[in-house]
């Protein structure tokens, strides 16, 4: 029986099976799904749990008790709490020092001579090294009995001063410890972004007589734009997770005066200082809030990206 | 070429940059040649005050003997390993999969599962923490390599995914279209043409996966603990906390806790750079 004649109007429904007909748009779900659940089980959820939990007083064995927002009305007199949201903040604003650093280290390192390579990636070194290692270092670098910055000093006639043993200068001690690697981080975005430099804009730029930082400035930092923005982001991101370099220097000391939320948040929640898992979860949702609108900021961004 | 070529500069300026190189890369690096230096040190430089100085006897033998023979770092290594190796594999099945179907196909939630992924790994971990530990409490899981295996794998798929579906996304999508025209099942078409083309990806993610889980802290300090299930960064703590100011035992401890990323990150150079810059710059 042939229907040679006729044009089949509706494409033989019964050959092509169910999945073969929806498997386009079947497909996508399947091959996420794994990774999804995932994700879904150890990160989504538990954000949302943390929100929940902010709101009990718990020691993370017994039985909690819901409290309502007492968690956050603590918080609001705790003095330790707002050291800590201080001290954020200066992570915050010095650790970008490490974006136009690593942009000096790039500029200074863009050239084509023998051996550059490997100077290239010996500079790069400090951000493979674990900051458990880094902490220790600059631990030992600023002792106050034997230490190199000490010993520095004393040929100025200078010091000795105890870096990581004075409120004044212990956070600021902390995050130049930090800086090291995170400008190892962006010299390497940068020196790849200096790759991609349109050399003919340069060209015309040297025509015009631009030189030296007007060169930099109006020509060659435009178009390192994506190179920054990336820079930018694990700046960020960097800064505000800062726990290995306070937990390994110092502890939290001198009197907690180097904590910062998240080291301040694990203090409370799993330590010898008890378990208080409410609270510390309190104290987390903060910083998450305090990360989300540097999030809402680079998936705008990112958004803008996509729709070009 | 953003500065000028030194080839094109003067003389005198050519000589200083050379001379300028080394100068800065020695002050760059100050802080790990002196744990190299005090790591080979005897005891008893430290106790007659020659920390800065010249070793007065060559002891890095016995340094690193006493590490790898006479404490637990080597367990600790094997515990890195055998958290960080897993880790990456998993990460890498679980990203091919979520990069293509976020790189491939068009569908109207593509973008904000994509952004689901990102933002989730943006997330501080603290905001994570107790819940996180909580779980793996209640599956048994707490203090165990499995436990912090299968946290990882779940918090690096976000960065991962992110990664795979960039680069997914600068494929020639012409290749897709036309084995779909010849009727090619879509697993295959992931199994036989795009699985093949991600290797340089998946090689440039693997080895900055691996970088970053050998190198964690937080999360081995909150999920395990014990010289049976910690990784080498919580392990060398302990290891320090035993040998207070024994200086050349920590920094020969710290240098072999430190030595599998900067091996691999100099065996794979170009792939590690490749995935730092994350498209940044295509």
């Amino acid at each position: 029986m042939t229907h040679a004649t006729l044009p089949d109007i509706s494409p033989a429904p019964d050959k092509r099976s169910w999945w073969r007909r929806n498997q386009i748009g079947l497909s996508p779900w399947l091959f996420l799904a794994p990774g999804m659940l995932f994700f879904a089980f150890y990160v989504i959820f538990p954000i949302f749990q943390s929100f929940q939990i902010s709101l009990l007083d718990w020691d993370g064995l017994g039985e909690p008790e819901f409290i309502g927002l007492q968690n956050y009305q603590e918080l609001y007199y705790d003095d330790a709490f707002y050291t800590s949201l201080w001290n954020n903040m200066l992570w915050l604003v010095l650790y970008l020092a490490a974006i136009p650093a690593g942009l000096f280290i790039a500029l200074f390192l863009n050239q084509t001579v023998t051996g550059i390579r490997l100077y290239k990636s010996l500079f790069f070194f400090p951000f493979v090294i674990s900051q458990v290692v880094v902490g220790l270092v600059f631990t030992w670098f600023y002792d106050p009995t034997f230490g190199l910055l000490n010993v520095m000093l004393g040929w100025v006639g200078l010091g000795p001063i105890n870096v990581l043993g004075d409120e004044r200068f212990v956070t600021v001690g902390i995050i130049l410890a930090g800086i090291w690697p995170q400008t190892a981080y962006c010299m390497i975005l940068y020196l790849t972004g200096l790759n991609g430099v349109n050399p003919e804009q340069i060209e015309a730029g040297r025509l015009d007589n631009a030189k030296g930082w007007k060169m930099l400035w109006y020509i060659i930092i435009p178009q390192l734009k994506p190179a920054t923005f990336i820079a930018f982001v694990v700046t960020i991101i960097g800064a505000l997770r800062s726990f290995d370099l306070i937990s390994i220097m110092t502890n939290g000391g001198p009197f907690g005066s180097s904590r910062v939320l998240s080291f301040y948040m694990f203090e409370v929640a799993l330590s010898e200082y008890g378990f208080r898992m409410g609270y510390g979860a309190a104290i987390a949702v903060v910083l998450f809030l305090i990360m989300l609108c540097f999030i809402v900021y680079f998936l705008w961004s990112m958004y803008q990206e996509d729709k070009r | 070429m953003f500065p000028t070529p030194i080839a094109k500069t003067s003389r005198t300026w050519q000589l200083t940059y050379q001379s300028l190189l080394p100068l800065a890369l020695i002050l760059w690096l100050l802080p790990l040649i002196s744990i190299l230096i005090f790591s080979i040190k005897p005891d008893s430089d430290f106790t007659s005050g020659n920390y800065w100085g010249w070793p007065s006897s060559f002891q890095g033998f016995a340094n690193y003997g006493k590490v790898f023979f006479e404490s637990d770092m080597p367990r600790y290594m094997l515990n890195s390993v055998l958290i960080t190796v897993p880790t990456v594999i998993g990460c890498m099945i679980l990203s091919s999969m979520t990069g293509f179907a976020l790189g491939v196909y068009r569908f109207k939630a593509n973008l904000w599962v994509f952004f689901m992924f990102v933002a989730g790994n943006f997330v501080p971990f603290q905001i994570l923490m107790v819940p996180v530990r909580d779980l793996t409490l209640e599956m048994g899981l707490y203090n165990t390599k499995t436990g912090l295996v299968l946290f990882h794998i779940a918090f690096q798929t976000g960065f991962c995914t992110l990664f795979m579906r960039n680069f997914i996304r600068a494929l020639p999508f012409e290749l897709i279209e036309a084995a779909r025209v010849e009727g090619i099942a879509e697993w295959r078409i992931f199994w036989y043409i795009v699985l093949p083309l991600m290797k340089p990806a998946l090689a440039a993610m693997a080895v900055l996966v691996f970088t970053f889980i050998w190198n964690d802290y937080f999360w081995a300090v909150v999920l395990t603990q014990g010289v049976e299930s910690q990784p080498v960064t919580a392990g060398i703590t302990s290891f320090n906390a035993q040998y207070r100011a024994a200086y050349h035992l920590m920094s020969a401890g710290s240098i072999v806790a430190a030595l599998p990323p900067v091996a691999m990150f100099f065996l794979m150079q170009k792939h590690f750079i490749a995935g730092l810059t994350l498209g940044a710059v295509k």
